[in-house]
């Protein structure tokens, strides 16, 4: 129970530091105002802007009026439109769920089955072509392989739509640009987990047993080398939506990240910390549900955790 | 020299040299590529044949010479305002090897140095320095750089400072991990016991033992600072005109992928040589010096 708590409160410390630093980085990066509005516009109309948007009182104050509103779930209002910044990000989320769980779905779809595989038939050549292509796979910057395929598809073939988000179509591209660093690296790791399972001595005992290879690797060896490739997975979330940041742009679909780069460009000052907010909250809870999820296949964690507390 | 010193020399020459010739294929491409890349990171604005901000409007989007409509003042291309596509080449590799050198190694001293004091220190210290790397490594660091650099702006500074601030805190994980294990061994004991001061033992005889696993995580968080700096640079926030980089000149080739696909694609094809020419060294390396973490 107290390694439970401690987890939260060291969830809600990390969120609260977040939301400072984004805070006060973005505040003091400038006036707004000298941004948003024309050059040649009144300094009355500036101060009447500047209180409409709470900037003119002193830092301090509008911090902890900030951090009360967030409380109270209200993130503020877009300086573009007036819109409540909160409805703006919601809105896209939908977009960016779908393309990151694909993308998700894709790689682990993809690099479990080939890295089980490469452990299995270690220094083969099924092995060694696994790891080649998953070492190009990894170095292809993200941003470039959305190129490369909008030039193949889009351009020279014409078979996939190059920027949108209307159909299943227009998924294909994004998703897969997104999931194949991914897909890459899951591969890596599923094979040097699995390479590690297969060397325990319970593995031996298994096959002295007479089980098959098949039965050997799904009920003895999948179960504990899943343990650290869910790990990663936590680890990952953080990479996968920075990714989706820039594949959204590439492929101009809708989502949150299309959004934060737009809202950055323009300052939109409420809705660059919303999102930044959501995705660190995203973050945080990923890592807790990886916590709990590592708790839950790893027994020795929670035996360990529970004598810990004792 | 004595004649045993002398053969013991050219023994380890030739140790050498027969080492070389056992490296693989694909690790010895990978170093040469590398070799070329920290060259032109070095003598890039020597070897240029125009400055690489010099244009050319008569020449605008002249393609690689096999094409049609190329043209041999400029073998490699031109962009859009008849800027050499070579030149610019050069210097934008040299931009971006140097910054995520740079990046990196700030990065690496930073980390090891706060893992350093986090082992020594403990208590308090340590607490707050792995507090540290826990809150950095639940940021979504990229989004909040993207942010901070188009927030205060241009500049050299602070674009470096985000480099750095990248991946740190692997490096304090592992350095504080390394050391209060490598301080329990006999080695550290004996001179601890002989009165040896905590700084000398940490830098004369930790660090050293230690630094194969650092060498081996400098090699993995290269390319990921490289890709780190070309994606923000692409996104149009980190290297921005009138210098460039190789993210910069790939976002923007990207606006012109219908009529001069080149321009993407080589700087592009670039970055993702590096980043493979650093990873298979990496675990090469890892490999060499590590058996039991290689994967």
């Amino acid at each position: 129970m107290l390694w439970f708590v401690t987890k939260i409160l060291r969830a809600i410390i990390t969120m609260w530091l977040v939301v400072t630093f984004v805070f006060f980085v973005l505040r003091l990066s400038g006036d707004p105002t000298l941004v948003l509005l024309p050059d040649d516009i009144d300094e009355a109309t500036r101060d009447f802007y500047r209180q409409l948007w709470g900037l003119d009182r002193p830092i301090m104050a509008q911090y902890w009026s900030y951090l009360g509103a967030l409380l109270q779930g209200d993130f503020g209002i877009s300086f573009r439109n007036n819109l409540d910044a909160f409805q703006l990000v919601w809105e896209r989320v939908p977009k960016t769920a779908l393309l990151t769980g694909t993308a998700l779905l894709i790689s682990l779809g993809i690099g479990i089955p080939l890295g089980i595989f490469a452990a299995v038939y270690r220094d083969s050549w099924v092995d060694r072509s696994v790891m080649a292509v998953s070492v190009f796979g990894f170095s292809m910057p993200n941003f470039f392989l959305g190129i490369l395929l909008i030039l193949i598809f889009s351009l020279h073939l014409r078979v996939l739509p190059s920027s949108g988000s209307g159909t299943w179509l227009h998924l294909i591209m994004p998703a897969a640009t997104l999931g194949i660093s991914f897909a890459a690296q899951f591969a890596r790791y599923t094979r040097s987990a699995m390479i590690d399972v297969l060397n325990k001595s319970y593995m031996r005992t298994a096959r002295s047993k007479g089980a098959g290879t098949a039965r050997r690797v799904n009920l003895h060896a999948l179960p504990n080398a899943a343990i650290p490739v869910v790990t990663i997975l936590g680890f990952k979330t953080g990479e996968l939506l920075g990714g989706a940041v820039i594949t959204e742009t590439v492929f101009a679909w809708p989502g949150i990240g299309r959004l934060l780069t737009n809202a950055v460009a323009e300052r939109d000052l409420a809705v660059v910390q919303c999102i930044m907010i959501l995705l660190a909250l995203t973050m945080v809870l990923a890592n807790a549900v990886t916590d709990l999820a590592y708790g839950w296949l790893d027994p020795r964690v929670r035996v360990g955790a529970k004598a810990g507390a004792k | 020299m004595t004649e045993a010193a002398s053969s013991v020399v050219q023994g380890r020459r030739f140790a050498v040299l027969r080492r070389l010739s056992d490296l693989p294929a694909a690790v010895g491409l990978a170093a040469g590529f590398m070799a070329v890349m920290l060259l032109i990171m070095i003598f890039a604005k020597l070897l240029q044949p125009y400055a690489f901000d010099h244009i050319d409007l008569v020449n605008r989007l002249t393609p690689p010479v096999p094409l049609s409509g190329s043209t041999w003042l400029h073998p490699t291309g031109t962009d859009t305002l008849g800027r050499d596509l070579f030149s610019r080449l050069l210097v934008a590799t040299q931009t971006s090897m140097l910054l995520a050198l740079l990046g990196t190694c700030l990065g690496a001293v930073l980390g090891i140095a706060l893992g350093f004091v986090a082992a020594h220190k403990g208590g308090l210290w340590d607490e707050l320095i792995m507090g540290l790397v826990d809150f950095q490594a639940a940021m979504p660091w990229f989004i909040v750089a993207l942010a901070l650099l188009a927030f205060l702006g241009n500049s050299m500074v602070i674009f470096i400072a985000i480099m750095a601030l990248y991946g740190w805190e692997t490096y304090a994980r592992i350095t504080r991990g390394l050391v209060l294990s490598a301080r329990e061994q006999g080695y550290a004991l004996a001179i601890r016991g002989l009165g040896g001061r905590p700084r000398w033992i940490y830098l004369r005889h930790i660090l050293p033992n230690i630094s194969g696993p650092l060498l081996v995580q400098l090699t993995v968080n290269f390319p990921s600072t490289i890709l780190f700096e070309t994606s923000l640079s692409f996104l149009g926030l980190g290297i921005r005109p009138p210098m460039t980089s190789l993210g910069q000149m790939l976002g923007e080739g990207r606006d012109y992928l219908i009529n001069a696909w080149w321009l993407a694609v080589v700087p592009g094809m670039t970055i993702f040589f590096i980043t493979l020419s650093m990873s298979i060294l990496g675990d090469w390396l890892r490999g060499k010096l590590d058996p039991s973490l290689e994967d």
